[in-house]
């Protein structure tokens, strides 16, 4: 397998191909087709329900599309054609496929059996393959990086929600990954600590060239960091574009209304 | 030694027998004793005095913590103006009731405390309170957990064996004994009671996921 | 009063060696019972309907056969079929199914009952389905299983009191020799006390297990700190 970084550089981070996803009737997103450039910070909006937490999901092999095909830097994620059949890749290739992807979640979802430290260092010794010194000066970089020096044999349960989720993001660091996925990880906490973790991501997104993919109601916080808005409404992207058009000369009617709704709030 | 169907058809009266006239006879009656006497007992915990409420715990600790074997045994010395099956049912009807005690308690717990301070601003009286509002809330939520005790209550019947009543196990060992030979009647026995039992806990595991999903 | 005390100072060898075929049972089951709790509790887990399939019938089978049944089969039923077992085999064989058949529900119960967002943050950090479930998991299910473990146990010593049905002298034989040399209210209330002690002391075990548990998960205090001896109102500082 070629190293992502030897690939042509105008391949795609993420290319979704006529996905289509459904919970028992229930059809989340229908004949989804898009593309995420490398390095591109693309945030996704819209109403409760209307997929974009699935695409995340579907990205991080959470969930399984029922149709269509997720492409990572052009190789097949979970599925690929074959003869003009639909595939499902071996859990070998997914797991390799995983090893570029990070994931932020909404509940943090850090490991309350371990500390700090053995939260941010399990993976890199154990998948990636890190010495357990490289792997714990790295994240003593981290940690200072999220401003949590000395917390390093905390437990999660003694730390505030905000700090959990500055440990959470430094977690999804310390793996090196080329694709960041973002789902709203700022909806759990009080809102006076908000500020806090997004300070964090609008660092990192400064300071890497990290492709991500957000899914948040902080509508500042996505005009700060994302270059591309897309809209979706009943499992489709009904529109897309900068920041800035999105944001202050949408054309479509149901964004405005959706706008409105949550920045008049 | 191959199986021998001629032993399963010759010995399923008399375990049939057994199964009617004493298993099943005693699930019955000591399931309703323990269902009443349970609940008397989680009330009470709950009403009286510190005191009475503390050795209340104390006995009903003592009695699920220790075996029921040794209780039966016992309780049938201690009684000997009974005859063996009114112990057992007896035995195993306070038994479980110290089981289901605990399931009472757990279900009443289980009622937001605003129910209890609604009926206060209501002015509603201690036993209408229980009656009407408590206990609808609470007896829901235990149901499954008191059937899985019954199903449990209907598997350690056997223990009568200890206090000489013929139950199903017990005419299957005197069968087995008579003929020189177990294997079919033990096993005969053992799917008697998967048959019974197997169903009914599927049901109780329905009505769990029923009981879970309107609430 | 004390005819009985001398009574019971004569028995108290048949009372220690009935004791010591009621812990050995005890012991030897339910550590048969642990495993075949852990193995077929995730079993019933895989993904192979095969191997879920084979795991289910085992656990309804001893589930739903009735403990005295088994203990039978084992004793009466094996023997004729040609595989010779002492009782305390068939006994420690009947205990650890019996009991390790409810236990594997309890295992499977516990790791189900892990937050799916443990099992999406050790997916999303590409651990192996071996290491998280022995890392991540397993470490979080064991303080949910521990409290159901305990009443299996307390059920698995009590259960060891039919085992005067196949011949082997336990503390229930001895308690009923010790009633015929004093009397029933004596042996039984003694009796009755040794198997409350018993329990009791295998609850004390499993509370610390379970607050060592929890503390590893940071929720509570450390066991060093609940078996302490402090005030009231010194515990209540420590929150």
């Amino acid at each position: 397998m070629p190293s992502p970084h030897d690939l042509d550089p105008s391949t795609p981070a993420i290319r979704f191909e006529g996905v289509e996803k459904r919970f028992g009737d229930n059809v989340v997103l229908q004949g989804l087709d898009f593309e995420v450039a490398r390095g591109d910070r693309v945030t996704l909006i819209g109403p409760s329900g209307s997929g974009k937490t699935t695409i995340l999901r579907l990205v991080m092999t959470l969930e399984e599309a029922n149709e269509g095909y997720i492409f990572i830097d052009g190789e097949p994620l979970t599925h690929t054609r074959e003869g003009g059949k639909r595939v499902a890749l071996k859990e070998r290739h997914r797991n390799e496929m995983r090893k570029r992807i990070g994931m932020v979640f909404q509940q943090f979802n850090l490991f309350p059996n371990m500390t700090v430290m053995e939260n941010l260092i399990e993976a890199p010794v154990h998948v990636l393959g890190l010495s357990k010194a490289d792997a714990v000066e790295r994240g003593r970089e981290l940690l200072a990086r999220v401003g949590l020096v000395g917390k390093e044999d905390a437990h999660p349960s003694s730390l505030s929600g905000g700090q959990q989720q500055r440990v959470a993001i430094a977690r999804a660091l310390a793996m090196d990954p080329e694709i960041l996925l973002l789902d709203e990880v700022t909806s759990a906490l009080d809102p006076e600590i908000v500020g806090e973790v997004l300070e964090i991501l609008r660092d990192v997104a400064r300071t890497t060239d990290i492709t991500m993919l957000i899914v948040t109601h902080e509508m500042h916080f996505a005009r700060d960091v994302s270059n591309r808005v897309m809209m979706f409404d009943g499992g489709r992207v009904i529109e897309q574009g900068d920041p800035e058009t999105i944001f202050t000369a949408p054309t479509q009617e149901r964004t405005k209304s959706f706008l409105s709704a949550v920045l008049g709030a | 030694m191959s199986w021998n169907w001629d032993h399963v058809w010759d010995s399923l009266p008399f375990l049939l027998e057994g199964f009617v006239q004493v298993t099943l006879l005693v699930t019955v009656v000591s399931s309703a004793i323990a269902a009443v006497l349970g609940l008397l007992i989680a009330i009470a915990r709950r009403t009286a005095p510190a005191p009475i409420a503390a050795l209340l715990t104390f006995v009903v600790n003592f009695i699920r913590m220790t075996p029921i074997v040794v209780q039966l045994v016992f309780a049938y010395f201690a009684f000997l103006a009974l005859d063996a099956l009114t112990v057992g049912i007896l035995v195993f009807g306070v038994h479980y009731a110290t089981y289901m005690a605990e399931v009472y308690r757990a279900g009443i717990d289980s009622v937001p405390k605003g129910q209890w301070e609604a009926t206060t601003a209501l002015s509603m009286s201690r036993s209408r309170t229980w009656r009407a509002v408590i206990m609808p809330q609470a007896i829901r939520a235990t149901l499954p957990a008191l059937g899985n005790y019954v199903i449990s209550m209907f598997k350690d019947t056997p223990f009568l064996i200890a206090i000489t009543v013929a139950d199903m196990v017990s005419n299957a060992l005197e069968y087995g004994g008579d003929h020189f030979r177990y294997v079919e009647v033990i096993v005969l026995a053992g799917v008697l009671f998967l048959i019974a039992s197997y169903p009914t806990s599927l049901a109780i595991r329905k009505l769990e996921e029923r009981i879970a999903f309107t609430t | 009063m004390n005819d009985d005390l001398s009574a019971l100072w004569a028995a108290i060898p048949q009372v220690l060696e009935g004791m010591g075929i009621t812990v050995t049972l005890t012991v030897l089951g339910s550590a048969l019972a642990f495993v075949v709790a852990v193995v077929f509790g995730l079993m019933a887990r895989s993904r192979t309907l095969v191997v879920r399939g084979f795991a289910r019938v085992v656990i309804e089978f001893f589930r739903g056969t009735s403990l005295v049944v088994q203990l039978y089969l084992f004793f009466f039923v094996l023997p004729q079929l040609g595989w010779e077992m002492s009782p305390i085999t068939a006994g420690v064989l009947a205990f650890g199914l019996n009991y390790g058949a409810y236990g594997a529900e309890v295992v499977r119960g516990s790791i189900a009952a892990v937050p799916a967002g443990q099992w999406e943050a050790s997916t999303a950090l590409s651990l192996s389905p071996v290491h998280r479930m022995r890392r991540i998991i397993i470490p979080q299910a064991w303080a949910l299983m521990i409290p159901s473990l305990n009443n299996l146990l307390i059920q698995l010593l009590k259960g060891t009191a039919i085992v005067g049905f196949i011949t082997l002298f336990d503390l229930t034989v001895a308690l009923d020799k010790l009633r015929i040399a004093t009397d029933l209210f004596f042996a039984y209330g003694f009796g009755l006390v040794l198997y409350f002690v018993l329990a009791y002391i295998l609850t004390l075990g499993m509370n610390a297990l379970e607050v060592r548990a929890k503390h590893r998960l940071g929720q509570g205090e450390s066991l060093r700190e609940a078996l302490s001896f402090r005030t009231p109102d010194a515990r209540g500082s420590v929150a």
